[in-house]
């Protein structure tokens, strides 16, 4: 897994958020955009391109992007 | 004045525009203004209503909507869209104990499993405009009963229930999902498995209204529909009925 090609999968589900403003430290729930659409989402990111299944209360309690990598790689 | 009706310079996807119900849904929405892509199977048809189109900048593309791969490049061609109609479909008559696989295969791929998936392809590509309108052309067949409709009923009352769900899910971005129903309208695809013209004229007196539905009187609930005048309404099923059920049998 690669964080590079994360942050680009996760700042696809986002609709009107520049991908510009999400990097490996963006506090993703700071976002305007952030929402329980956008976790269903990133949970479908984990299952279908790294087969990994995680939940709405572990992604809330991540703080970064790359807190939510982690969370996916330490499945 | 600001004409809310109106669909100027709006962009509209019309599916299943070489007959019926789409094919007056893409003319009345070129009247109101609007750019309109229409797309269906057969390419003399579509090509038929293209020429109908009144005003400049509208465009046809031929594609079967059951065909992942054609889904995905009728997409990619497209421009932001102002509007969707989701209309393409097919009816039959078969009793349930006829029910068949393939029976089954030819009305859920075109009616609901085709429909979905461009749906999801649209949104993955991110070909939808904030505040745009998008329409499922379901019926009055998914409440009303009628001998032999079951698997279209089923097919209609299942893309009620996706279209609502999709309605919630793009409510943030403000883009609005409803459904019509329409009773019996007179079209190609009524008179199938064995309903013949006089079943169809007999039930169309027993209608208050005396007649059967025409196409454009679908199409002008939808140009309302597409048009800023309904931006409060979003999850909704409208019934077109003449005062009739649906009901044919």
């Amino acid at each position: 897994m690669n964080l590079d090609d994360f942050i680009s999968g996760f700042a696809e589900q986002f609709e009107d958020t520049d991908s510009s403003e999400i990097t490996a430290e963006t506090k993703f729930q700071e976002l305007d955009e952030w929402s329980s659409l956008t976790a269903l989402g990133v949970i479908a990111l984990a299952k279908t391109e790294y087969g990994k299944a995680i939940t709405g209360p572990e992604i809330r309690s991540c703080d970064t992007v790359e807190d939510l990598f982690n969370l996916i790689v330490a499945k | 004045m600001n004409n809310p009706f109106c669909l100027t310079d709006k962009q509209i996807l019309v599916t299943g525009a070489s007959s019926g119900i789409g094919k007056a849904i893409a003319i009345s929405c070129s009247q109101f203004g609007a750019k309109v892509i229409i797309t269906g199977r057969n390419k003399e048809r579509i090509k038929e209503t293209f020429s109908l189109l009144e005003g400049e900048g509208h465009s046809f593309v031929l594609a079967d909507l059951t065909i992942e791969d054609e889904r995905e490049k009728l997409v990619e061609q497209l421009p932001d869209l102002d509007g969707i109609v989701q209309n393409a479909g097919v009816g039959s008559r078969v009793l349930c104990k006829n029910i068949t696989q393939m029976d089954l295969d030819y009305i859920l791929k075109p009616n609901l499993e085709a429909p979905i998936l461009l749906q999801s392809e649209l949104l993955r590509q991110k070909k939808i405009k904030k505040g745009a309108s998008i329409l499922f052309m379901a019926s009055r067949a998914a409440i009303v009963p009628s001998v032999g409709n079951a698997v279209y009923s089923a097919s209609k009352g299942a893309i009620i229930g996706y279209a609502k769900c999709l309605g919630l899910e793009l409510a943030p971005r403000k883009i609005r999902v409803n459904c019509i129903c329409p009773a019996m309208i007179w079209t190609d695809i009524v008179a199938k498995g064995g309903i013949t013209e006089d079943d169809l004229r007999e039930s169309e007196s027993r209608y208050p209204l005396k007649r059967y539905g025409k196409p454009e009187d679908i199409a002008n609930l939808a140009v309302y529909l597409l048009s800023d005048a309904s931006e409060w309404m979003t999850g909704s099923c409208i019934d077109i009925t003449g005062g009739g059920e649906g009901t044919l049998i």
